[in-house]
């Protein structure tokens, strides 16, 4: 389509009607084949709103059989394969996979592009997934191999070696679990590739870097991140295949390998992985907090280079992760030091939010309530850090509840909050319909408490001693009434994610009409129709400012001039 | 429905960078990261294996088929400043080169391996050496085969006249990663054939 033939000033929407006449197998074709962004990052995020309804089961299976004592609901090896298929479908089809579909929904309509710089590799990236996590799951079926062992993997979401030798795990399930991984991989890295070229090459006319959106910016970082550590954790499946296939020795003990360089090898990948979650929503509610508090983000700069010094440290820190392996007290020290280091950039990044919230003019959405939430429950999750960063504390509570606890507050506490908040924010964009408030207040009130019930109260059974990944325990521990408030909680945000599905729904087809711009925010997305058309912007923009739609809007003071 | 047209004057030319070569750069980095952990895993596991043979007493180092490699990046610039001139044979000559320096580097491993398999009996699973030896030449080897593949598609392409100036862009974004290649050879040829034997 020739759009530069189009006069500048004037906009016509050139989309066809959409689903009119069109049989479901044509639309059906239609997202098969599309190379179209917004379909790519609408498909990105409902296969992993699927995937967070089956990993939220697994956790609520996994919740069950720990809410008593000596409880048998589950089977010892069924508990194991859903904690390990919890972990890996939270991280690897859910977290991923959202947060790279929102990247790929928002990075070019933020910059004023038409499309991702490799549209057919955008697809193909998707596609990998996708059967990454469908080859995940066949293993349900597939797995119980030529010694008919199991089904699922069930050597826990980091698959310590040498239990994932074949001698300790006959069967092809845990062969499912390196090869959905790697394939998997293999799409986020052609995603990331895509999204660091989209950033450089397609931003429109005036779009400098420092006039990017932060989100921008932050999935900048996230996907050069993603580019060295996705690819170590590919090398080791890589590795780990070769030993369970080809009789390689990379992590057999008996013949000189070494299951600790697995251990370094996956969390190599395993702790920039978290920044990798994180940045993203850190990247989130940068867009939200300043609209909803109506003032510009405070400390733009600050923000984007305390994001890039995050990146960085998340290189040097996976160790933290091996206090106990017992390494020399001199790597010890180290990593105690790098892992603390973290704390000064996130903390510069709480500062600029309550900076950005403090005396503006705050309208309680439940976007901004989600992340406020988040900014109470990153702060908490990033002090348990620190106390599990010291290593004799760690040496104490290492594979306990309070390490479970610490970390679901980041995943569920920020990363989750700040998920929802997205969704409630950019809802009104991908589909033109507003999400419910009523039913947000309630989907937001009903998850607080239940995180708090869950989460809070799941660091005390890890102080009082109990380990993580245990089928179940004796009574008389002091366990069991924790386990069972810890239980409870889950099922009321089990409630909530089930009031926000509805909601979802129902939304789209019975929520108030949004138009291009409901919360009256800056950022060029805002700029273009709800839904966006297939072409984004009929005339490509051209920005002076960080702010291109107050500018619009503000002619008369517009921020270029303070620029 | 009607969007919103932003316009505006902007005076100064905007140019942003090939997104062709960003992109490949990118894979470039996370290429180096795979080769960084296989790298790791070699260095580490020197002299841990617990049986025979030891790169010591079966390696021998490939000279001529490292020159033959190294000396394709320089055929491969070569043929690229002969496309953007517009000289479509000298173009097609040098990179028929690459291609056979390529082939000729190719061939050295399987020979190689040929050797070390059934003279030596070396194989991935006979010790630690093995493990990582195959893996890690393999990983590389493996990466030189695309390269081929893609440098053969182009030279299809250009004997049946397909190939203009038009596309020099695009053959300077595959050499990126062909040069790659090559490099990460300088790293894998120093780890397994110096390091790893002295």
């Amino acid at each position: 389509m020739s759009d530069r033939a189009i006069p500048i000033g004037e906009s016509i929407d050139l989309t066809p009607p959409q689903g009119m006449a069109a049989g479901w197998l044509e639309l059906l074709h239609d997202w098969v084949i599309t190379v179209d962004h917004k379909k790519l990052g609408i498909m990105y995020i409902g296969y992993a709103l699927i995937f967070l309804l089956v990993g939220g089961l697994e956790a609520m299976l996994i919740r069950v059989q720990l809410a008593v004592s000596n409880n048998h609901f589950l089977s010892p090896e069924t508990y194991n394969r859903m904690f390990t298929m919890h972990g890996t479908t939270m991280v690897f089809l859910m977290g991923m996979p959202i947060i790279i579909g929102i990247a790929n929904y928002l990075v070019p309509l933020m910059i004023g592009a038409r499309d991702m710089a490799f549209p057919r590799l955008n697809a193909f990236s998707f596609w990998m997934t996708a059967f990454g996590g469908l080859l995940l799951y066949y293993s349900f079926i597939g797995g119980v191999g030529l010694y008919g062992a199991g089904s699922a993997p069930d050597v826990g979401w980091f698959a310590y070696a040498p239990l994932t030798e074949k001698a300790f795990s006959p069967g092809h399930t845990t062969d499912y679990w390196a090869l959905a991984l790697i394939v998997s991989g293999f799409g986020t890295i052609g995603a990331a590739v895509n999204i660091i070229a989209t950033v450089i090459s397609m931003r429109c006319k005036g779009m400098t870097l420092f006039r990017m959106p932060l989100l921008v910016w932050l999935n900048l970082v996230v996907a050069s991140l993603i580019l060295v550590t996705i690819s170590p954790l590919t090398a080791a499946q890589i590795m780990l295949e070769i030993d369970r296939y080809l009789g390689g020795h990379f992590f057999d003990t008996q013949a000189g390998g070494s299951a600790i360089v697995w251990i370094h090898f996956f969390w190599i990948f395993g702790h920039p992985e978290v920044y990798v979650l994180v940045l993203p929503a850190f990247a989130i509610a940068n867009e939200i907090i300043p609209v909803f508090s109506r003032k510009a983000i405070f400390g733009y700069p600050a923000m984007v280079a305390a994001s890039v010094g995050i990146a960085f440290i998340s290189l040097g820190v996976w160790a933290h992760h091996m206090f106990t392996v017992g390494m020399t007290s001199a790597s010890n020290t180290f990593f105690v030091l790098s892992t603390e280091i973290v704390a000064i950039p996130t903390g510069i990044k709480i500062f600029n939010w309550l900076a950005t919230i403090w005396g503006g003019k705050v309208r309680f959405t439940t976007a901004m309530l989600f992340c406020i939430g988040f900014l109470f429950q990153f702060l908490i999750a990033g002090l348990t850090g620190i106390m599990l960063s010291v290593a004799p504390w760690d040496w104490q509570l290492h594979n306990s509840f309070f390490v479970i606890a610490h970390f679901h507050y980041v995943l569920v506490g920020a990363i989750t909050f700040c998920l929802f908040a997205a969704f409630y924010y950019w809802y009104p964009k991908v589909t033109g319909r507003m999400l419910d408030e009523k039913l947000g207040k309630w989907h937001f009130w009903l998850f607080v408490i239940g995180f708090h019930v869950t989460f809070d109260f799941m660091h005390i059974p890890g102080l009082l001693g109990m380990p993580r990944q245990i089928y179940t325990y004796e009574p008389g521990r002091g366990w069991d009434s924790w386990n069972m408030i810890v239980s409870l909680g889950g099922a009321v945000q089990a409630i909530a994610v089930l009031v926000f599905v509805f909601n979802l729904v129902w939304s789209y087809s019975k929520g108030t009409v949004a138009g291009a711009d409901p919360w009256d925010a800056w950022t060029l997305e805002w700029a273009t129709t709800s839904p966006p058309p297939v072409y984004n912007f009929a005339v490509e923009p051209v920005v002076s400012s960080r702010r291109p739609l107050w500018d619009l809007k503000h002619p008369e003071d517009p921020d270029s001039r303070y620029e | 429905m009607s969007t919103i047209p932003i316009t505006g004057a902007v005076d100064r030319p905007w140019i942003l960078p090939s997104r062709g070569r960003v992109g490949m750069s990118a894979l470039i980095v996370a290429e180096s990261a795979i080769f960084t952990i296989f790298v790791i895993a070699y260095i580490y596991n020197i002299g841990r294996s617990i049986s025979g043979p030891t790169p010591q007493q079966v390696l021998e180092v490939p000279i001529f088929a490292t020159i033959c490699l190294l000396s394709s990046s320089l055929t491969i610039w070569i043929a690229e400043r002969a496309l953007h001139r517009s000289n479509m044979k000298m173009f097609g000559l040098w990179w028929l080169v690459t291609w056979v320096l390529g082939v000729i580097f190719l061939g050295g491993t399987a020979v190689e391996w040929r050797k070390l398999i059934y003279q030596d009996g070396l194989t991935i699973h006979t010790n630690l050496f093995g493990t990582t030896y195959y893996s890690l030449v393999g990983l590389h080897a493996s990466h030189v085969t695309v390269g081929l593949i893609g440098i053969l598609t182009v030279l299809i392409l250009t004997l049946s006249g397909k190939v203009a100036v038009r596309h020099a862009e695009r053959i300077g974004v595959f050499a990126l990663y062909w040069h790659f290649v090559d490099a990460v050879w300088v790293v894998v040829f120093t780890v397994v054939y110096i390091v790893g034997r002295s």
